[in-house]
């Protein structure tokens, strides 16, 4: 790895921690754990969004560090255990498949995206490039996280995780994205949060349960 | 084969003979220290051996030949092992003999030989023992080796006196794919050689023991053999880790004068690793035996991890 600068090798490491942590959250049971899991990973993406800022002189990236930091690791965790509080629901979350054998699709899919990686990263000029591949993998991940998670609020975690994996691609091989964008995606994140913390309720007063289950039999007992 | 090369690696295994009973006297003694207890003395293991040693044995009726000869098998391979990896000299006339690969076949070899030996008195404790070594085995192996493949692949070979040397030479560089590793051989480790998070190493007459189910029908100079075997395991696999992880202060190539300067470096470090491994047994509890799957997969899943990730970041 030698002739690599050190702020890339920084970069490196908090790519590989944003992998872990994505892993993390996949065989996470308990809820509250996995609301920190996301905070987590919202900081090693912070700090890496700023680490690039700083080895590239890029100064509007600071912006959009602020705004992760903000967003990610204060907001949206403070109104997800908000949301757990209010609507009392502590249980462990139950996958749909057991945690080893997701593990295992899991290491496929990073396989899959790393292969699927390896030519993009070869068209980009930047010097984070090869990380390209592990934010293809967390967004995977979060993907199979979505799949495999019965209840509502790991979904949206899931979701809100798969948001942080693009935005790791987005910063590793462009060195971020106009201001602008950045800032239209983190009020959508934001609005959409808010929106389904209203559809947690809605779906619970309707059904007794934040199971999602009860949502795939609407039609057939009318 | 130089004189000095000869010397190094006498040295090594003479060295590796003496002092894996003091690591685990050292392990013990800081375990009862967290634990608030009044510890045993950091010689218990060696009299413990010596006791052992002077006691005649006692061996089933119905045992086979293959009862008696398994402890000799058991110290052997472990001696073996300590002979090849690199704990105070990368310049081992032995080492050549055997890689990385072998090194796992030959603790696997012990594993085998040791589980046979427990099921063939035919008592319930060696039986279900051997089960469950069988069972911590077939999941410890492949993360162990995956650990090995990444040292390898970042060192462009499997012998693991190259990649003792590779590592130990290269210049200061993250490596976010040997931090997993560590990890994942830490976990390992711990399994392989019935620590806490999986089997209790203070137990006696339990059900959920593991190691200790295997070994309960050996008496004297058999189980001296085996709890000396249990002790250079532990020597062998801190050495390995040591070694990966740790490199600096090994002697490099013909330099067999450095060995001496070796010899203290590796002290401290075991010193240091030792502590941690009582913490680290102080601070957690043992698992259900059913979790110890999600524990080594997990292990397994970082050791992968780390591999992908030298792949992609790595060049």
């Amino acid at each position: 790895m030698s002739g690599v600068p050190f702020y890339a090798q920084i970069i490196n490491l908090m790519a590989a921690l944003l992998l872990l942590l994505a892993f993390a959250m996949l065989a996470q049971r308990r809820v509250l754990s996995l609301i920190d899991l996301f905070a987590l990973q919202g900081l090693a993406l912070a700090i890496s969004t700023a680490v690039v800022a700083w080895g590239t002189h890029q100064p509007h990236l600071y912006g959009s560090t602020a705004l992760t930091l903000l967003l990610k690791v204060i907001v949206l965790p403070w109104i997800l255990h908000r949301l757990i509080r209010r609507l009392d629901v502590r249980w462990d979350v139950e996958g749909l498949i057991n945690i080893p054998i997701t593990m295992l699709i899991g290491i496929v899919l990073v396989v899959f995206s790393f292969n699927l990686a390896v030519p993009i990263s070869q068209l980009a000029s930047t010097v984070t490039r090869s990380t390209l591949g592990i934010a293809m993998a967390c967004v995977m991940l979060s993907f199979l996280m979505m799949i495999t998670r019965r209840k509502a609020i790991p979904q949206v975690i899931g979701f809100l995780s798969m948001e942080n994996g693009l935005f790791f691609a987005a910063t590793s091989a462009t060195y971020g994205m106009p201001m602008v964008v950045e800032l239209g995606i983190a009020l959508d994140v934001l609005v959409g949060m808010l929106i389904l913390g209203v559809f947690f309720f809605q779906i619970r007063e309707q059904f007794d349960s934040l199971d999602l289950k009860h949502l795939e039999k609407l039609k057939e007992h009318q | 084969m130089t004189l000095g090369a000869f010397i190094s690696q006498l040295l090594q295994v003479a060295i590796a003979l003496a002092l894996a009973p003091l690591l685990v006297g050292w392990v013990n003694q800081c375990r009862a220290w967290l634990q608030n207890k009044s510890a045993p003395s950091l010689f218990m293991p060696y009299r413990t051996i010596r006791k052992l040693f002077m006691k005649d044995a006692v061996v089933a009726e119905n045992a086979s030949p293959m009862f008696r000869l398994s402890p000799y098998v058991v110290f052997g391979a472990m001696c073996c092992a300590a002979a090849i990896v690199p704990s105070l000299a990368t310049d081992l006339p032995f080492a050549s003999a055997a890689d990385a690969i072998a090194l796992v076949g030959l603790f696997a070899l012990a594993r085998m030989f040791i589980a046979l030996a427990a099921m063939d008195i035919g008592t319930a404790f060696g039986s279900l023992g051997a089960r469950r070594e069988m069972f911590i085995g077939f999941l410890a192996e492949p993360a162990l080796l995956m650990v090995l493949f990444t040292a390898s692949l970042i060192s462009g070979s499997t012998s693991l006196p190259t990649i003792v040397e590779a590592l130990a030479r290269r210049e200061f560089a993250i490596y976010p794919s040997l931090a997993f590793a560590g990890v994942a051989f830490t976990m390992v480790s711990l399994a392989e050689n019935a620590r806490i998070p999986v089997d209790n190493p203070a137990t006696h007459l339990e059900l959920t023991m593991i190691h200790e189910a295997m070994v309960l029908e050996y008496s004297a100079r058999h189980l001296a053999l085996i709890e000396w075997a249990s002790a250079l395991k532990l020597f062998n696999y801190s050495c390995i880790g040591i070694a990966i992880f740790f490199p600096f202060g090994i002697a490099q190539g013909g330099d067999w004068a450095g060995v001496l300067g070796a010899a203290p470096a590796l002290i401290a470090k075991l010193a240091i690793g030792g502590f941690g491994l009582a913490l680290i047994e102080t601070l957690s509890a043992k698992m259900r035996i059913f979790r110890a799957p999600e524990f080594l997969g997990t292990a397994f899943l970082l050791a992968v991890l780390a591999m992908l990730v030298n792949l992609l970041l790595g060049t």
